[in-house]
C-alpha cells in the first residue's frame, strides 16, 4: 500500500528524518514508537502533507502515485487520513458541514454521486453511536469547546466516516483514560479490514493492548533502528528505550 | 485644500436655499430652527484632516472633491417592489420601512397597526404633526462633533422613528430599508433616526444600508437611541452600500439604569465607511454591547469609532470588532473607554481582532482607555494576523481544497461576532453577504 524509501525531511534546517525505509502492505497494522523526539509525529505529518516540513530526500509510493508530489487534500482523497495529536477547533463550521463537505469532496474526486441527507445522517448516527458519541455533537462547531478526549474521538468518527485506505493515528492515545482509549481502540479496531492499513504512532505501549500491531518498529533519531513483532512493544515497555542508543551506535 | 473645503461648504450652503423651498411650508417650524442653526455650525467647522486626533487614519478628501446634490432636490428614484424583496428579510411580512435616497416611500413600506401604542413611522411624518414625541428628543443626543454631523441635521427630513411605550415587548424585529444611490446624479443622502424605548420595553432593529447605484452618492445618518431604565433594544446595522459610495455614521446611545443595548454593526461596501458609536451609561448595572464585522477588499476603507462613557457604577460595556482585510482594503478600528470617578466596579472590555487575506490590505486600531474610578475592571486587546496555517492544514487533510479551507476559517473567524446576532434569519444571510462580497467559495 504504502512503500517508504530513505525519507529525509527537515523543518527550520534541522533535519529530523534521516533515512527512513518503511514498507505497509494492506491488511497490516504497524505500530512506531520511540522517545519523544525521534521523529514519529514528523513521519505522521510529513506523509499527510505539512508544508512545514521539507522533504530533502527519499520517495513514497502510495497505491503505486508519487505521495510527496501531492497536495494535502489529494492526499486525502486518495486514501490517506492522519488523526491529530492535536486537533483543531473550528469554530462556526458544525462538525455536520464539515464532514458531508469532506465526503463530497472525496466522493467528487472518484466520480461518484453526493452522499444525501438522509444516507449521511444515517452514517453519521451509526458511526458516533460506535464511538459513545451523543448524537447532538453534529450541530455542534468542529472541536469547539471539546475536551482532550471528546476531540481524539472526533478524529476516529472522521477516520470511520471518510474510510480511508491507510490510517496514521498520531499518539491518539496521549491524554486519554482508559475508558476513552478502550473506546477509541474498538473504533480503529471496527474500520480494519484485510483492504485497508492502520500505522500507529505512540510513545507507550498502551494503546497496543488493544491495538494489536502486526510489526513494531522503533524509531530513533529519525531512522527504523529495529522492527519486530508485537512483543517488541513489550520490551520497550520493560526495558525503556536506553538501550537502544547502543543500537544506533553499533548502526551508525 | 482650504479653498477647495470652501467650495464644497458654498455647494451644500446654496443647495440649502432650494431645499427650504421644497419643505413646503415646513420652512416656518420648529424644528427647521434646528436646521438651520446646524447649518451654520455647518459653515463654520472646519472639515477634519489627517492632523485632527480622530481622524488620522481616514482621509476624507475623496468625499470632498465631490459635489452631491441633497435628495429632497434631487430628481425622485423610482424603484419596484420586487428591488425592495431583495432586501426584506426572508419570512418579514411586516414591519418594515422603505427610505429611497433617505426619503419614506410609503407604498414600498409595510406596517401593521401599531398596537399597544407603539409608533413606527416616519420622520417626515412626525414633523408635519409637529409630534411633541420628537421635539423634545431629536437632536438633543447626538452633539455635532463635525461638520458632516452638522449637514445631517441641516438637511434632516426624514428617517425612521419608533417609540416602544413602557412594559411593551415588540416580538418580532422591526427593519429599516435605506436604498441609496440614483443613476441621474451624485446624491447626498441624510437619513436621521430616532428610537425610544421606554421603561422595561424591548425591541429588534434591523437597518439595512444598500447601494442601488453604481455612480457616487454620500450617505451621512445619524441615529439616536434611548433606552430607558431596565429597556432592552438591539441595534443591527447592515451597511452595504455600493463600491464607490460614501458612508458615514453617528450612533448616539443614551442608556438609563438597568437598560441593555446592543449595537451590531456589519461593514460590507462603500468605498469610504466611517461609523462613530458612542454610548452614555448614565445608571447603575446597565449592559451595552458593541459587535463588529468589516470587510474591507479592493481599495475600500473602513472606519470604526467608539466611544463608552462609564458615568455611574456597576456597568458592564462590552466591545468586540473584528475586521477582514482582503486586497488593498483598509480597516481602522478606534476605541475609546472613559470610566468616570463616580462609576467604580466597572468591567468594561474591548477587543479588536483582524485577519489580512493580502499583502496589501492594512489595519489601523487604537484603544484608549481613561480610567479615573479606582475599583474597575478593564481590558483591551489588539490582534493581527493571517488565516492559520496549522488549521488549514488540518481541514486540507480531509480532502477539502484549499480555498474551501480558506472559507472556513473566514467563517470561523466572523463566528464570534455573528453568534451575537440573534435573529437566525439575519445571520445565515450574513454569512452568505461575507463571501458574495469578498468573492470567495461560500461553505
Amino acid at each position: 500500500m504504502i512503500t517508504i524509501k530513505n525519507l529525509h525531511a527537515e523543518i527550520e534546517g534541522k533535519e529530523i528524518l534521516r533515512g527512513l525505509n518503511l514498507e505497509i502492505n494492506k491488511g497490516e497494522i504497524h505500530a512506531i514508537m520511540g522517545p519523544n523526539g525521534s521523529g514519529k509525529s514528523t513521519l505522521a505529518n510529513v506523509l499527510a502533507g505539512n508544508e512545514n516540513f521539507e522533504i530533502t530526500k527519499g520517495e513514497v509510493n502510495f497505491e503505486g502515485k508519487d505521495l510527496l508530489d501531492m497536495a494535502p487534500e489529494d492526499r486525502a482523497r486518495e486514501g490517506l487520513f492522519l488523526a491529530f495529536q492535536y486537533p483543531i477547533e473550528i469554530p462556526g463550521i458544525s462538525n455536520n458541514v464539515f464532514l458531508k463537505t469532506a465526503i463530497n469532496e472525496l466522493r467528487k474526486y472518484h466520480g461518484q454521486e453526493e452522499i444525501t441527507p438522509k444516507e449521511f445522517l444515517e452514517l453519521i448516527k451509526e458511526k458516533s453511536s460506535l464511538l459513545g458519541m451523543d448524537s447532538s455533537l453534529i450541530n455542534r462547531s468542529v472541536n469547539q469547546g471539546f475536551s482532550g478526549g471528546e476531540k481524539k474521538r472526533n478524529e476516529i468518527l472522521q477516520l470511520l466516516m471518510l474510510n480511508p485506505k491507510l490510517a496514521l493515528l498520531d499518539e491518539t492515545d496521549s491524554g486519554l483514560d482508559i475508558d476513552a482509549l478502550k473506546i477509541v481502540a474498538e473504533g480503529v479496531n471496527r474500520f480494519k479490514n484485510e483492504n485497508n492499513a492502520v500505522l500507529v504512532v505512540t510513545h507507550y505501549q498502551r494503546l497496543l493492548d488493544y491495538i494489536v500491531p502486526d510489526f513494531v518498529h522503533v524509531l530513533y533519531k529519525g531512522r527504523i533502528i529495529k522492527s519486530g513483532d508485537k512483543n517488541l512493544a513489550l520490551e520497550l515497555e520493560e526495558k525503556g528505550y536506553d538501550w537502544l542508543k547502543e543500537t544506533e551506535a553499533e548502526l551508525a | 485644500m482650504e479653498e477647495k473645503n470652501m467650495k464644497t461648504k458654498k455647494w451644500y450652503s446654496q443647495n440649502f436655499i432650494e431645499f427650504e423651498k421644497k419643505l413646503n411650508g415646513q420652512a416656518g417650524s420648529e424644528f427647521h430652527k434646528v436646521r438651520k442653526s446646524a447649518l451654520s455650525e455647518f459653515e463654520n467647522l472646519p472639515f477634519p484632516t489627517l492632523k485632527t486626533e480622530d481622524w488620522k487614519y481616514t482621509n476624507i478628501k475623496p468625499i470632498l472633491k465631490q459635489n452631491f446634490t441633497p435628495a429632497q432636490n434631487a430628481a425622485p428614484v423610482k424603484v419596484t417592489k420586487e428591488l425592495v424583496s431583495n432586501y426584506k428579510m426572508d419570512g418579514f411580512l411586516c414591519d418594515y420601512l422603505v427610505f429611497v435616497n433617505g426619503i419614506y416611500d410609503k407604498d414600498l413600506s409595510c406596517l401593521s397597526e401599531a398596537a399597544k401604542g407603539i409608533i413606527v413611522d416616519s420622520l417626515g411624518n412626525l414633523l408635519k404633526k409637529n409630534s411633541d414625541l420628537v421635539l423634545n428628543k431629536i437632536a438633543k443626543l447626538a452633539e455635532i462633533e463635525n461638520p458632516f454631523n452638522a449637514l445631517n441635521t441641516a438637511y434632516a427630513v426624514d428617517g425612521t422613528v419608533v417609540y416602544v411605550p413602557k412594559n411593551v415587548v415588540v416580538e418580532k424585529p422591526i427593519q429599516v430599508i435605506f436604498l441609496n444611490g440614483s443613476d441621474d446624479e451624485n446624491v447626498l443622502i441624510t437619513p436621521r433616526n430616532l428610537i425610544i424605548a421606554e421603561e422595561n420595553s424591548q425591541v429588534k432593529l434591523i437597518f439595512n444600508y444598500e447601494g442601488i447605484s453604481s455612480k457616487p452618492y454620500f450617505t451621512n445618518t445619524v441615529t439616536e437611541v434611548y433606552t430607558s431604565k431596565n429597556a432592552v433594544i438591539e441595534l443591527n446595522k447592515i451597511q452595504n452600500e455600493d463600491n464607490n459610495s460614501f458612508h458615514i455614521e453617528k450612533t448616539q446611545i443614551y442608556q438609563e439604569d438597568g437598560s441593555n443595548f446592543t449595537h451590531s454593526s456589519i461593514s460590507f461596501g462603500g468605498l469610504i465607511a466611517r461609523n462613530d458609536i458612542n454610548s452614555m451609561l448614565d445608571g447603575e448595572n446597565v449592559e451595552c454591547n458593541y459587535y463588529g464585522l468589516y470587510l474591507a477588499n479592493e481599495s475600500r476603507h473602513v472606519d470604526h469609532h467608539t466611544f463608552v462613557d462609564h458615568a455611574k457604577p456597576n456597568s458592564v460595556s462590552n466591545e468586540l470588532y473584528k475586521g477582514i482585510l482582503d486586497d488593498s482594503g483598509h480597516g481602522v478600528f478606534s476605541g475609546k473607554i472613559l470610566v468616570r470617578q463616580n462609576a467604580q466596579k466597572t468591567n468594561a472590555y474591548q477587543s479588536n481582532k483582524s485577519v489580512l487575506l493580502s499583502p496589501e490590505s492594512q489595519v489601523d486600531t487604537k484603544p484608549q482607555l481613561e480610567i479615573y474610578a479606582d475599583d474597575v475592571k478593564c481590558s483591551h486587546g489588539a490582534t493581527v494576523g493571517h488565516l492559520d496555517d496549522e488549521a488549514k492544514y488540518y481541514i486540507r487533510s480531509r480532502g477539502i481544497p484549499v480555498e474551501l479551507a480558506n472559507s472556513m476559517l473566514i467563517t470561523a473567524f466572523a463566528n464570534d461576532v455573528l453568534e451575537n446576532i440573534k435573529i437566525p434569519e439575519l445571520r445565515e444571510k450574513l454569512n452568505h453577504m461575507i463571501f458574495e462580497k469578498l468573492h470567495r467559495v461560500e461553505v
